[in-house]
Order: C-alpha cells, then sequence, then structure tokens
C-alpha cells in the first residue's frame, strides 16, 4: 500500500465533537426570533377526490397567522423530470392515507394543530387500490395517476441482451422461482425537519434533506422564484438511509409560508409523519428463470419484477431499472432478459432506501442461484463463485466492471467463518451472498452535460478551508473530503476547515445517494487539493526550499504573495459509459463495490425463532480513505440488512399503514444485534480517489437472503419473502411434514402486459476492446 | 364561535436544577420536560425521535439515572438533579464516554448520541467495568439506525478503560 | 379530589403508559393527579405502588418472577420511571387503539375510544383490547393482594379481582381508587418465573407471557398457580393446567401436558404484533420455559 499520511488511518469524524457534545445544529435546533409553527392537514383516505376545503374556520383561530392549500401552490414536481405528479399540498385528489391537503403557520404547535383541525375538507371516496394485483386490473373508480398505464401500471421495461432463448435451450437444467421482497422504511432517528425564512425577497431553507441541490430546484420550480433568490442549507443531519432524498412538501410549505407571513416558518413530522413520508423499499414481486450447465455455469436468464410504488412516482422509474440491471454486475450472465414493471396504490410513495431497488432482486437471485445448486447437488457458495464477475469486463448490458474483489472477499467470509465445515446438524444453518452496488449514479437526475460534483479550497493566513455541496448525513462525507485535502496539503484533517452543503456558498454536489459522495466529491476534492498543492509548491521551491521543509503557513505566505489569492476547484463528471440504448441510463457507475457475507444462525423447528449468532462480512471498497468509517458503514448496513431481513415491514390494513410508529415497526435493539465481523478488502480502484469506492449501501445487501439461506440451512425449508418472521417459519415446516413444498411464499407472478423486448448487442467483453457502436 | 380556541393555557413556576444550574422558569404545565429543556432552556442537545416513549432518542438523567425526557413533566422533577449532554463535559474538557465516542465513530448521524451517552455514563457509574451484555442491556431503550451498535459499545468499553486505568 | 374532578381527572405516576396515550388523545383529560406521594419502598413482600420497575427488579428480596417481570417492562428509560402500582393498573392495547387521533379517525373510532364498534371483531359487542401488563400475572400467580385507597378508605383484595375480562372497563376498582401497595406472600417453598414472549430483546409489550409460581414438597408440586398474559383482556389464570400439576413429580412430560392444558384458554386476537395463530402456539411453549426456569436449580427432573 502506497505510504500516505493520512488516508488509510482510522481518523475521528471531523463533526464528532460537535455530535457529543450536543452542538450540532439539526434543523429542528434551528431557533430564530419570532418562528411561526406550521402543521399540515393529512388525508384520511387512501383514495379520494377532494370536492371542497373550507379554511375559514382556521383563519378565524386567534394566533394563526397563514393557512394555505393546494390553490396556493399548484405547480407540480418530483425528483425525476420524467414524473412531476407531486404538489405540496393536494387540492384536486388524494392518494394515500397521509397526503397533505393544507397547511397552517401559528404561534404555536397546538394552535396550528388547532386550526388543521378545523379545516373542513369535502371528500368523494373512490375505491383504494392496494395490492400489485389489484393495481393490474381495471380501476373500479378511477386510476390513482393520469399517467401511465394500462390500468393503474406506471411504467413497463423490457429489454434483452444477447440470446436468451439459445441460452435456456443450451442449458442442462432450468429453473424458475418466484419470490417477494416486503417493503420496509427508513427509519432515521431523526424526524424530518424544515425551517424557512423570507428577508429581503430571498428564501433561506434549513433542512435534513439529503440532496440539497434538489431541494433547491423544487423549491424554484413550485414556489416560481429564480435559484439564486433562494438558499438551501443543509442542517446536521439526523439520519438519511434515503429517506430524505427527495423533494419533501413540508419544505416548500414552510418557505411559502414564510413568504406570506414574513417570518421563519419551521415544520418538523411527527414520528408517523416520517412513515407517510416514506419513499422507501418497495415490495417487490420477482419471477425468475435461469438456465446452468450441468457444472452450474449460467447460460441464460430472465428476470421480472413488479413494484408496489405507492401513490407517486418518486425515484420509480429508477427504481424499476435498478431492479433489473446490476444481475450481471456480480454474475456473469451471457444473456439476459429483463421485464420491468411498476404499479401505482394507494400508499405512501416508495423510492430509495439503502440499496436502491436492488436489495430485492438480489434477495431473489441470491436465494434462486442456492435452490439452483441444491437441485445440482453442487455447494452453493462453489455455484456462485463460479459464475463470478472478472475484473476490467464488460457484462452483457454493457456495464463497465473495473475493479472488482468479489473472489477476495468471499474468500474472507467463507474462510472465516468456516462455511465449508460447519456442522450440519438441524437447527443451526450457516448461509453465503454476495452483492455489487453503485459508486455513485453515472447520470445525473436530470439531463445535463455539467459536473456531478464540485469543490473549491481557499487558502490564506495559514487556513484552508474546502467548500462542496456534499452533505454528510451521517456516513461521514466531510470527513472524508478533509482527509483528503489534508493529505494533499500535508495537513492533519482536523486543519481543514469544511463549508458544506449550502446552495449560496458552496458549489454543486448532487447530494447524498447512490453512494456517489466519496467517489465523486472526494475526486473533485482531490483535484482542487492537487491544483493547491502544485502552487504551494511552486512557491516554496522558488524560494529554494521543498515544499515538506517548509511550515504551512511559511508555504501560503510564500504563494500568495506569488499569485494573489489561493483559490482552486476541481470537479467530478463521470465517465458517459451507458450502453447504445434506451433506458441504460440506470445502472452505469464509474466504479462498483463488492461485498460477501456469511450468516450463522440457530433457528428452533417447533417456535420458528431464529437467533442470529454471528455475521461475517467482507467489502471491497477499493481503498479505505478512513477505515473507522467504512467499518461504520460497513455495520450499520449489517444492522439493517438484518432488520429487514428479520422484523422490519411496513404493512397495510384497510388502506391504511399497519403500525405507522416506532413501537410497531419492530428496529432491531442493542439486543438484537449479533456480533459481527468486518473485512476490509482493497482492490484500489483506477478511478476513485486514492483508489476508493462506496460503502454505504452494498454491504446492506447480501446480508438479507445470507439469512434466508441460513435458515434452509438449519430447517430445510424456504422462506422466500422478506421478512423470516418466526410464523412463517412454522408454516413452511407444517407444509414440509405434510409432504408439500417446504417453503412459503408468493404462490405466483401475474400477468403483467410486458412490451415486446428492445433487443440489445452485447458489448465486447475485455475492456481493452471498444465497442464497434460508441 | 364553532372553533375558537380556548387559550386559558395553566401556566406553572418551575425550579429546575439542569447540569449543576438551578433556573426559575413560568412554562405551560403540559409541557413535557423535552419540551421545556429544548424550547424554554435552549438545550438542543436532548433530541426527540418520536416523542411517544418509544425511541430512547430524549434520554436525559434524573437524579443519575436515565429517563425518558418525553415522558416526563417537569412538575414531577423539580428539586432532582437533571443532566442533559451539555452537561457531560466539565468544562471544555470531553467526558471520557464523549471522547470515546468520538475518537472510534460511535456517533455517525449523531441524532441518537446525546440518549446514549447519557445511558452509558449511567450504567459506569454504578457499573464501572461492565462486560459487553450489561451495556447491551443497559442501552437497550435506545435505538440507532447508523452504527449496527458496534462501535457504541466499543466507545463504552474504551471509556470504562480509561476511567479505571 | 378524584371525585370530585370526575372522569376527566386521572392518576399518574410513572406516565410512561399515561403520557404517550395523552399524545395520542386517547384520552380526554383535563387534570393529572400526581403520586408522587405514594411509597416507593419495597421490603420483600411489601411493594410500595411508587417503586419504580427498575427497582423492583433489582430487589434481592422480591419472589424471583416477580423481579424477572418488572425487568422485562419495556425498556430501561421505562422501567426508571415506570411504577409496580402502574404496571398492575397498565391500560389494554390492540393495535386499532394505541394510534394517534388521526390515524384512528381515518380508519373509524373503535368502541374502546370514540367510536362503537370493534375493529378486530366488529361483529363483537365487547372490547377485545389485551391486557399487557407483564408483573400482574406474575403477582396473582403468586397470590399477591393489592392494597386499593380510595376516599372511603382502604381495602385489600387479591390482584387477581383487580381485573375485568373487558378491554374497556378491565380495571375492577372504582376511578378515584387508587392501588397503593402490593404484598406478595413469603414462603420458602415458592419458587416462581416469568417468561415473555416479544419480538425484540426489548421496548416491545408481551405477545404473549406465562407466570408460574410453584410450592413444592421436594421435587413434588404442591401448588402450582399460572397466570399468562397478553392472551386475553385480562391476565388469564390457567386453572386446569394448575390444578394438573398439584401432586404431580415435573418432568418433562408434565410439563409439556400442563403447557398444553395451559394454552386451551388462550385467545389471542388480529390486534398485536405477529399472528395470533403463532402466539396461541407459542403459548404452550413460553408455559414450559415458565415452568422448567421457575424450578431450574432445584434439583427437578426437568
Amino acid at each position: 500500500m502506497p505510504d500516505f499520511a493520512v488516508i488509510g488511518k482510522p481518523f475521528p469524524r471531523v463533526d464528532g465533537g460537535a455530535k457529543v457534545t450536543g452542538q450540532a445544529v439539526y434543523a429542528d435546533d434551528v431557533v430564530l426570533p419570532r418562528t411561526l409553527h406550521c402543521k399540515i392537514l393529512r388525508s384520511p383516505h387512501p383514495h379520494a377526490r377532494i370536492v371542497s376545503i373550507d379554511t375559514s374556520a382556521a383563519r378565524r383561530i386567534a394566533g394563526v397567522k397563514a393557512v394555505i392549500t393546494g390553490a396556493d401552490l399548484p405547480v407540480k414536481f418530483g425528483i425525476l423530470p420524467v414524473t412531476q405528479d407531486e404538489r405540496a399540498l393536494e387540492h384536486e385528489k388524494v392518494r394515500y392515507v397521509g397526503d397533505p391537503i393544507a397547511a397552517v403557520a401559528a404561534i404555536d404547535e397546538e394552535i396550528a394543530a388547532a386550526a388543521c383541525d378545523a379545516i373542513e375538507v369535502e371528500y368523494e371516496v373512490l375505491e383504494p387500490v392496494m395490492s400489485i394485483e389489484d393495481a393490474l386490473r381495471p380501476a373500479k373508480d378511477e386510476r390513482i395517476q393520469d399517467y401511465g398505464g394500462p390500468d393503474n401500471i406506471h411504467k413497463l421495461v423490457a429489454l434483452e441482451f444477447g440470446d436468451v432463448d439459445g441460452g435456456f435451450a443450451r442449458a442442462d437444467h432450468v429453473r424458475e422461482d418466484v419470490f417477494f421482497f416486503q417493503g420496509n422504511t427508513h427509519l432515521p432517528m431523526e424526524q424530518h425537519s424544515a425551517i424557512a425564512t423570507y428577508v429581503d425577497g430571498r428564501v433561506t431553507l434549513w433542512s435534513s434533506t439529503q440532496v440539497v441541490h434538489y431541494v433547491h430546484r423544487a423549491l424554484a420550480k413550485v414556489l416560481e422564484l429564480p435559484l439564486h433568490r433562494i438558499r438551501v442549507v443543509g442542517a446536521a443531519h439526523g439520519g438519511g438511509f434515503g429517506g430524505k432524498t427527495d423533494p419533501f412538501a413540508h419544505e416548500i410549505v414552510v418557505s411559502k409560508l414564510a413568504m406570506i407571513t414574513g417570518r421563519p416558518v419551521k415544520c418538523t413530522l411527527t414520528r408517523e409523519e416520517v412513515f407517510y413520508a416514506h419513499r422507501g423499499r418497495h415490495p417487490v414481486l420477482m419471477w425468475v428463470r435461469t438456465g446452468v450447465t450441468r457444472d452450474g455455469r449460467i447460460t441464460a436468464m430472465h428476470f421480472r419484477s413488479a413494484l408496489d410504488g405507492g401513490a407517486y412516482g418518486s425515484y420509480g422509474v429508477a427504481s424499476t431499472f435498478y431492479t433489473g440491471v446490476l444481475q450481471p454486475i456480480t454474475y456473469d450472465i451471457p444473456a439476459y432478459r429483463f421485464e420491468g414493471c411498476r404499479v401505482f396504490t394507494n400508499k405512501p410513495p416508495c423510492g430509495p432506501k439503502r440499496g436502491h431497488g436492488t436489495p430485492q432482486p438480489r434477495f431473489a437471485l441470491e436465494l434462486h442461484l442456492e435452490k439452483i445448486a441444491h437441485d445440482l447437488a453442487l455447494d452453493p457458495a462453489e455455484l456462485k463463485r463460479k459464475n463470478f464477475v472478472k475484473p476490467m469486463t464488460r457484462t452483457v448490458n454493457w456495464l463497465r466492471v473495473t475493479s472488482c474483489g468479489l473472489e477476495e472477499c468471499a474468500d474472507k467470509v467463507l474462510r472465516a467463518s468456516g462455511y465449508r465445515d460447519r456442522k450440519r446438524m438441524a437447527g443451526h444453518g450457516m448461509g453465503f451472498a454476495i452483492s455489487s452496488y453503485l459508486s455513485g449514479a453515472g447520470t445525473a437526475i436530470y439531463w445535463n452535460d455539467m459536473p456531478h460534483s464540485e469543490v473549491q479550497i481557499k487558502v490564506d493566513r495559514g487556513g484552508v478551508t474546502a467548500y462542496c455541496g456534499a452533505m454528510d448525513i451521517g456516513q461521514g462525507s466531510d470527513s472524508v473530503l478533509a482527509a483528503i485535502v489534508a493529505e494533499q496539503l500535508g495537513l492533519q484533517p482536523k486543519d481543514v476547515r469544511l463549508v458544506t452543503a449550502d446552495s449560496d456558498s458552496t458549489p454543486i454536489d448532487l447530494g447524498s445517494y447512490s453512494s456517489r459522495v466519496t467517489f465523486m466529491a472526494g475526486n473533485a476534492a482531490l483535484e482542487a487539493a492537487r491544483k493547491m498543492r502544485a502552487m504551494l509548491v511552486e512557491a516554496v521551491e522558488a524560494s529554494g526550499r521543498r515544499y515538506e521543509d517548509v511550515k504551512f503557513e511559511e508555504a501560503c505566505v510564500l504563494a500568495e504573495a506569488k499569485f494573489g489569492t489561493l483559490v482552486s476547484a476541481g470537479s467530478y463528471t463521470p465517465p458517459k459509459i451507458a450502453g447504445p440504448y434506451k433506458g441504460s441510463g440506470v445502472g452505469p457507475s464509474p466504479a462498483y463495490s463488492y461485498s460477501a457475507c456469511v450468516v450463522d444462525l440457530d433457528a428452533d423447528a417447533r417456535t420458528g425463532l431464529v437467533h442470529i449468532n454471528k455475521v461475517w462480512i467482507a467489502h471491497d471498497v477499493g481503498r479505505a480513505i478512513n477505515p473507522l468509517l467504512v467499518e461504520g458503514q460497513v455495520e450499520g448496513s449489517v444492522y439493517m440488512g438484518l432488520g429487514e431481513a428479520l422484523m422490519e415491514e411496513q404493512e397495510f390494513r384497510k388502506g391504511l399503514h399497519k403500525w405507522p410508529s416506532m413501537l410497531e415497526y419492530k428496529s432491531p435493539t442493542f439486543l438484537d444485534v449479533p456480533e459481527m465481523e468486518t473485512f476490509i478488502v482493497e482492490t484500489d480502484d483506477p478511478e476513485g480517489p486514492y483508489g476508493a469506492k462506496e460503502a454505504g449501501q452494498g454491504p446492506l445487501l447480501p446480508v438479507i437472503p445470507a439469512v434466508n439461506a441460513a435458515v434452509f440451512d438449519a430447517l430445510g425449508v424456504w422462506i422466500d419473502e422478506t421478512p423470516v418472521t418466526p410464523e412463517k417459519i412454522v408454516e413452511a415446516l407444517r407444509r414440509k411434514d405434510k409432504g408439500e413444498p417446504p417453503r412459503v411464499g408468493p404462490a405466483g407472478f401475474p400477468a403483467i402486459p410486458y412490451p415486446a423486448v428492445i433487443k440489445v448487442e452485447p458489448p465486447p467483453k475485455d475492456l481493452s476492446v471498444t465497442p464497434a457502436s460508441i | 364561535m364553532k372553533n375558537e380556541l380556548k387559550r386559558d393555557v395553566e401556566r406553572v413556576l418551575l425550579t429546575l436544577d439542569v447540569n449543576g444550574e438551578r433556573s426559575q422558569l413560568l412554562v405551560p404545565v403540559h409541557k413535557t420536560l423535552l419540551e421545556v429543556l429544548r424550547e424554554d432552556m435552549g438545550l438542543t442537545g436532548t433530541k426527540h425521535g418520536c416523542e411517544l416513549g418509544e425511541c430512547g432518542t430524549c434520554t436525559v438523567l434524573i437524579d443519575g439515572q436515565p429517563v425518558l425526557s418525553c415522558l416526563s413533566l417537569p412538575v414531577q422533577v423539580q428539586g432532582r438533579a437533571i443532566t442533559t449532554v451539555e452537561g457531560l463535559a466539565t468544562g471544555s474538557e470531553l467526558h471520557p464516554l464523549q471522547q470515546a465516542f468520538a475518537e472510534l465513530g460511535a456517533a455517525q448521524c449523531g441524532y441518537c448520541t446525546p440518549g446514549i451517552l447519557l445511558a452509558s455514563r449511567a450504567l459506569l457509574d454504578v457499573n464501572p467495568k461492565p462486560t459487553r451484555d450489561e451495556i447491551r442491556e443497559a442501552l437497550a431503550g435506545n435505538l440507532c439506525r447508523c452504527t449496527g451498535y458496534v462501535k457504541i459499545l466499543e466507545a463504552v468499553e474504551l471509556a470504562a478503560d480509561r476511567m479505571h486505568a | 379530589m378524584a371525585r370530585e374532578l370526575g372522569p376527566k381527572a386521572m392518576f399518574v405516576a410513572g406516565g410512561t403508559d399515561l403520557y404517550p396515550k395523552l399524545k395520542r388523545r386517547q384520552f380526554d383529560v383535563e387534570a393529572l393527579i400526581g403520586l408522587d406521594f405514594l411509597d416507593h419502598r419495597i421490603d420483600g413482600g411489601t411493594v410500595g405502588a411508587g417503586a419504580t420497575l427498575a427497582d423492583v427488579s433489582s430487589h434481592a428480596r422480591v419472589p424471583r418472577g416477580y423481579a424477572q417481570a418488572a425487568g422485562l417492562v419495556s425498556s430501561p428509560p421505562l422501567r426508571n420511571a415506570g411504577t409496580a402500582g402502574g404496571n398492575l393498573c397498565v391500560d389494554t392495547r390492540c393495535n386499532y387503539y394505541d394510534m394517534t387521533y388521526e390515524w384512528r379517525k381515518a380508519i373509524g373510532f373503535c368502541m374502546k375510544k370514540d367510536g362503537d364498534i370493534c375493529l378486530v371483531a366488529p361483529s363483537s359487542p365487547r372490547c377485545w383490547a389485551v391486557s399487557s401488563s407483564d408483573t400482574a400475572p406474575m403477582a396473582i400467580a403468586l397470590g399477591a393482594t393489592v392494597v386499593v385507597a380510595g376516599d372511603d378508605g382502604e381495602r385489600e383484595a387479591p390482584v387477581a379481582a383487580l381485573y375485568r375480562d373487558d378491554g374497556i372497563d378491565y380495571l375492577a376498582k372504582q376511578p378515584h381508587e387508587i392501588v397503593t401497595e402490593i404484598r406478595l406472600p413469603a414462603s420458602a417453598r415458592m419458587t416462581s418465573a416469568y417468561v415473555k414472549l416479544r419480538r425484540r430483546g426489548s421496548i416491545d409489550f408481551p405477545i404473549a407471557g406465562a407466570a408460574v409460581a410453584l410450592e413444592l414438597d421436594g421435587d413434588v408440586v404442591d401448588s402450582c398457580r399460572i397466570v399468562l398474559s397478553a392472551v386475553a383482556s385480562h391476565p388469564l389464570e390457567a386453572v386446569a393446567a394448575g390444578e394438573f400439576l398439584a401432586g404431580k413429580r415435573l418432568d418433562a412430560e408434565v410439563i409439556r401436558a400442563a403447557a398444553d392444558l395451559a394454552a386451551k384458554p388462550a385467545k389471542p386476537l388480529d390486534n398485536a404484533d405477529l399472528t395470533h395463530f403463532w402466539r396461541k402456539r407459542m403459548v404452550r411453549v413460553v408455559v414450559e420455559q415458565a415452568l422448567a426456569e421457575a424450578t431450574s436449580g432445584l434439583g427437578s427432573a426437568v
């Protein structure tokens, strides 16, 4: 490993001190004089037309300063340009219980709540659509959205790469399976919060958001103000996991109310409202068919997904593609057909949660291969390994694999866990699974040719300040920026001052989503820091000395004297590597992380109760800029994966979220988490900053199928859906005892009117061969 | 008038001992300790995750014992020693727990951190060398979504070691 | 005072049950009467109603099962506030009821609050909210009594007599009466245990639970009481199972037979975590575990 002073060292986080003393200022901690409190009135119906809204009684309440409805904010917005289907407040139609209708600004929260109670809304109730199956049938009253179709279908995708029929014909064994991944939510500890001011014709919003830039754009659109009259600041962030990656109603509403009242307006969601804001994991029904040779080599795969999207588009089009595009990034699939479908239902909209659209197919794919291995009497780990992708290759769907530590990751966890030599006894099991994830989406959410991340560095009087739009959501992106700048300039991370996530004072970064920040902001910081270093070195060397021999303060004086004001800038634009076909924009990333995981558990045949003994996880992060942060991301991913595998689920009953509370939505406690052993694998990615790739999402993915595989190992039953609850295990064992298929899972996959597939010629596999069509 | 709000809010004069400082405040009688700390005393280090007693985020110490400030009424804790995260450090010197949490990355988003620090401090006050299982038990009312708890357990152990080195 | 204020006044001790419910507007209250004056001392056989659950759980002289039950309530910070008296009186629960006003309004109010039907069993004339106390079943199994004080004086009654099999009117006491003391019979021959089933290791209410208390003569059961939590609107005593065990030597087979008997009267419904079929099945398991636990270390043939 190269000799670094900072990179690769376990430095404390730069924001650690503020966070352990309670001095970090989260959005709800922002206190401004004369602040008004905002409450939002939400729909009690899953599906209804709004006949009338009468706010007159609410307006008459003493202490109420403003009441607004959708008529005040009619412009639609949405995170994706193709699905601008949301209103901050809906005045024509509500589409889920919790859909915002009206908002009040009042002198205190209780008055605001009382005013919401006083708003009278007349509804024409419509038949709700609460399942994928319902959404595929003609609507009883009317469709949820007025685009997409037929019926309540939002999006259909059908792509084929290579000769799939030929691949199946060549196979010695073909297997089909159906899986269901239940929806679940991010559950950040911090409830969403935003506070806005309107001073001198300018809106300023502090928010707990992951995407300062996209909130900025949405505000400009809906408030009908130019971008330069709006400032969005990312406050200290109490957890996102993808749940704060859309522009939200409350952010727009407080801005509008500040414009109307001329006073600061704050809105902090209740925990129940956080469940309605959602944008969490899509429930996905999946069908997969794979052909293999006798020795377990994949010859072809056909994958179908049906996503329950909830009531709005959100990231759904991208989510739909994500359920299909990453299968070939872990396994070498020579021919691949993907058909995807997202439907609208009358539930809070789903969107990106850690792993965005890929944990579901990962779950299906890993278990499907387990079953194939079982059919062929092969060791599942060996079968999987036989099909691993290789570094420096292209996948059949045109994704570019550069560094790839899959072999090493698998090796680490298989060895450490003793998977191959595990004791085979009833009630004890081990499961192995792998995964991969993007280090940032290769294409921007809205079409443009600008960089995805930019960093400026200013040096004066011995001080270094780095400016970047990146938002630290707890993953440690500020610490990564500081480490990279410090390494280049020969300083310590704590010597680097940071200004981040402020649309007024920092250059752009697209936000903390798709695991893009270390890779993209890191590369931008590296470029800016290298330029700054070059100036400093040139000035010092002009004085006849070496940079390393001069105190930084003196180097600054020399350089400022020579060059004037010391500023530098760097930016990062991902390479244009998307394949030559429509829909190729989702999936490409400048680099992919790889993970492998083994779960060891005990499962009780009588009760169905599962006890996780230990999780081994190895993650190819390219290079650990800070191993402490990488471990933290990996451990947190394992935690969240276990939660999804065992207990987290978003269920609906009578049109409502069944349990929008932290008591009934089960998040594992200190007593529910096993020992974990983490291995960091470094493959020195050619394009990552110092060779680094992502760490925050990929390691969640293999944990979930590894749990189900281990349950099979322990009890011989397949739980082909999440979460693995004890009642499902008991039921599967009952079926097994009766001689029925030993599984609990979806019975079948519905008929979906997928369009004709777009056939795409695969690229040359070898990365060094340039494809003819690019 | 039909929806005219009754606003005869009863207020009480409170004397609260927070972090060794005694304050008098006139606040609505129904406000929770969480709300009084954050809104009336400017102690925003105490966070909230559910305000219904389900997540542990708002944990503070009352006479050294962790309780949830979202389920405490200030009138009931008058005359008792209340400690919030702001009261952990001595001057600018961090408490060993704070130091260990910062060093080991036990705070990621940091939002559950104040509550967990206080629950940890209460544990170490009565059990200076807890086992890992004892730490898990003591912190079992505090949810964290970022860390998987691993770094938190390590940080509490490190702080315990240092405090009794 | 409580009588004067009428139904708009409620007592509050630790507040861990009451305050969330006030926030969710499950109670309409104009006045709270603090019970800070309640005795919080624990003296082996007597537990002041104001004693915190944390203190009960760590007290060396209360019966083991009772300490276990107190130590399994919710989570550490709630046990530091919640009281022994409060846990006996904890409101019955239902996942159609323990929700915010807005949620309950959206789904349609139930008879326990603001409505007139039961959403779990719509044709039922009664409310099926679930008794969710951990310590009440244990106290009943132990044969404990409570002292109840009202403005017309004090009375002592068996803990079991504190409950009614009704999700709404679940406490057999006057609204102005308060539980002031729990009296646990002392018997050197008595052994007890409480086993709680819940999804997570902490925070959660019971979704099934078994409290057992046995008096043993050597390894022969003299008497045994088994009381179940979270399977009915009141702590449910499995009388037949207790009687079955009397005079028997505890071995695995006897325990299994007793557990089968104990599970019979349990009727969990679809208003708590996980399916009621599974919870019903698990009643047997928790009873077995509690019997085994109660007699562990006693040299019996379990």
